[in-house]
């Protein structure tokens, strides 16, 4: 596989990510960021990474910030496109404003589903994720913060 | 320039009719407008007609008649139904055609849609990790709104025991039977805050309009409805849409807000005119937001209007007379069309038992993926 220049920190036990410049460890107890993208001529921020697209700066994500919406997924997605193992667990989806940087999608995680409040302070996590052939990949969620965000 | 009237609509049942597939509703809607006018196919100059998931339009002229009619397939996802209905008004309002038709069409399988997410640019992880669902992004966009300004979940299931309660009243709605609020509220939970009566079905269903020049109208001597403004946007920046792995930290408008400000405008006229309203609401959320976006009230009076009935047939601006998505099902090349279709009945003093009184200037939104949102005025 190959790996952004980047992505110098590479964690050994995790299975491999998902897919690349996803996200990249930023130690070595395998905590991670999110790779996104600043554009060169606004300044915006985007997220996934458009890698192929020049006129995009490499940059990490904040790893903190607050959670901006929520939901529960009650039934199980169709697949394709939808790639997890048969059984089928609910699960929180939610959006989180990292900083002042960007919103993102994805997995909550370590919560409880009626613990979930708009603003309570969330960090990005790796999670695991059981492909439906029972191979394994590492992926993104974000969990309760031990503390509030700095920013 | 021509002024563009509506003279005619059919329509096919919505919901679900397995015996006859997608492109036969479609010529099933046809052949009604076309009887309600007393026309003939052969009349027929133009069409434009498109289905998202049931065929090319252009193949029922098998069906219809093959007399060598432009015949142009619209594929523009949620927005089919009202972009076939744009390229019918430009082509009358040019002066280039002075009697054509627009048909909207579609029959999707049971269950919640399943995008590809190359097909929408999207990585596949995104797919795959289960975070590529329409009923995420409406589930997480009312969460987000309800928050910001006060809204209950009564408010949420008012917005779909009223559905109910016009389909019931509706020849072509898909559920016809009142729901109450308690068992809305207390049904099993789909995407939270969404209970299952809380979202609309993919469905089927079709339906036909026919346009005409003012001096086709008067050649005819059909009584018609004015087409006052067809105007189609996509989404700026900032804006919050289905299937977004991020979203910009500086909000913006959405599609729907310059959609709806570019249709008053054509038309020289603004909310206060309204009579009555088709918003899209694919879930009772969409109903809420899209009240906002419209321009019919300000963020966080919807709760006090849906208390007060003032979304009612009999309210002060009836809002889904026929039940809307939540009851007549999400056919989604037929939807746009469908509330045309119904705003054509009420402004033509032909809504039977809904009939919303004295009803003259109609409204209809429709908005889908992946950041389209369409609006018509027409005026009886």
């Amino acid at each position: 596989m190959a790996h952004h220049p980047g992505m110098a920190i590479l964690h050994q036990s995790s299975p491999p990510p998902i897919a690349d410049d996803l996200f990249e460890y930023v130690d070595a107890d395998g905590s991670i960021a999110l790779i996104g993208g600043i554009e060169r001529e606004t300044g915006r921020i985007a997220f996934p990474f458009p890698a192929q697209d020049d006129g995009f700066e490499r940059t990490r994500l904040p790893l903190e910030g607050r959670l901006w919406s929520w939901t529960v997924q009650r039934f199980r997605p169709k697949s394709p496109p939808y790639a997890s193992a048969d059984a089928f667990d609910e699960y929180a989806v939610g959006y989180v404003a990292l900083g002042d940087a960007i919103i993102v999608e994805g997995r909550l995680t370590g919560v409880e589903f009626d613990e979930l409040r708009i603003g309570m302070a969330m960090q990005i996590v790796p999670q695991v994720f059981v492909m439906a052939d029972g191979s394994q990949r590492t992926t993104y969620a974000f969990a309760p913060a031990q503390e509030g965000p700095s920013a | 320039m021509s002024d563009v009237y509506i003279v005619a609509g059919g329509i096919h049942p919505f919901g679900r009719t397995p015996e006859r597939s997608g492109l036969d509703q479609g010529v099933f809607a046809v052949r009604q407008a076309l009887s309600q006018a007393g026309l003939d196919w052969n009349d027929i100059q133009f069409a434009y007609g498109g289905s998202d998931a049931a065929g090319n339009a252009d193949t029922m002229v098998s069906k219809l008649g093959l007399t060598g009619l432009q015949f142009i397939n619209v594929a523009n996802g949620c927005a089919t139904g009202g972009s076939a209905m744009f390229g019918a008004y430009t082509s009358i309002k040019s002066g280039e055609y002075d009697l054509g038709i627009a048909v909207g069409f579609d029959k999707h399988p049971r269950g919640a849609f399943d995008p590809k997410p190359a097909e929408w640019g999207l990585p596949d992880w995104y797919g795959e990790t289960g975070l590529m669902l329409t009923t995420q992004f409406f589930a997480m966009k009312i969460q987000r709104y309800m928050a910001d300004y006060g809204i209950s979940r009564e408010t949420l299931g008012r917005v779909a025991e009223k559905a109910f309660r016009n389909g019931a009243r509706t020849a072509h709605a898909w559920r016809r039977e009142p729901v109450d609020l308690e068992t809305i509220l207390s049904a099993p939970m789909v995407s939270d805050p969404f209970t299952k009566f809380m979202f609309c079905s993919p469905a089927e269903g079709a339906v036909a309009l026919i346009f005409a020049s003012g001096k086709k109208v008067r050649e005819l001597g059909l009584p018609p409805v004015k087409l006052r403004a067809a105007c189609v946007r996509s989404r700026p920046a900032g804006s919050f849409e289905v299937f977004s792995p991020s979203l910009d930290i500086d909000r913006g408008k959405s599609p729907t807000t310059i959609v709806s400000e570019a249709a008053y405008e054509m038309a020289g006229l603004g909310p206060d005119d309204i009579d009555i309203a088709q918003l899209q609401d694919t879930e009772c959320g969409a109903e809420i937001m899209h009240m906002e976006e419209n321009g019919f009230c300000a963020p966080g009076a919807q709760s006090e209007w849906l208390a007060n009935g003032w979304s009612e047939i009999g309210g002060r601006l009836p809002v889904n007379t026929d039940g809307g998505c939540l009851a007549c099902g999400e056919p989604i090349g037929a939807s746009g069309l469908r509330q045309v279709y119904e705003n054509f009945l009420h402004c033509s003093n032909r809504a039977g038992d809904r009939q919303v009184e004295g009803a003259r200037i109609g409204y209809s939104h429709v908005y889908g993926a992946p950041g389209v949102s369409a609006v018509a005025i027409v005026e009886g």
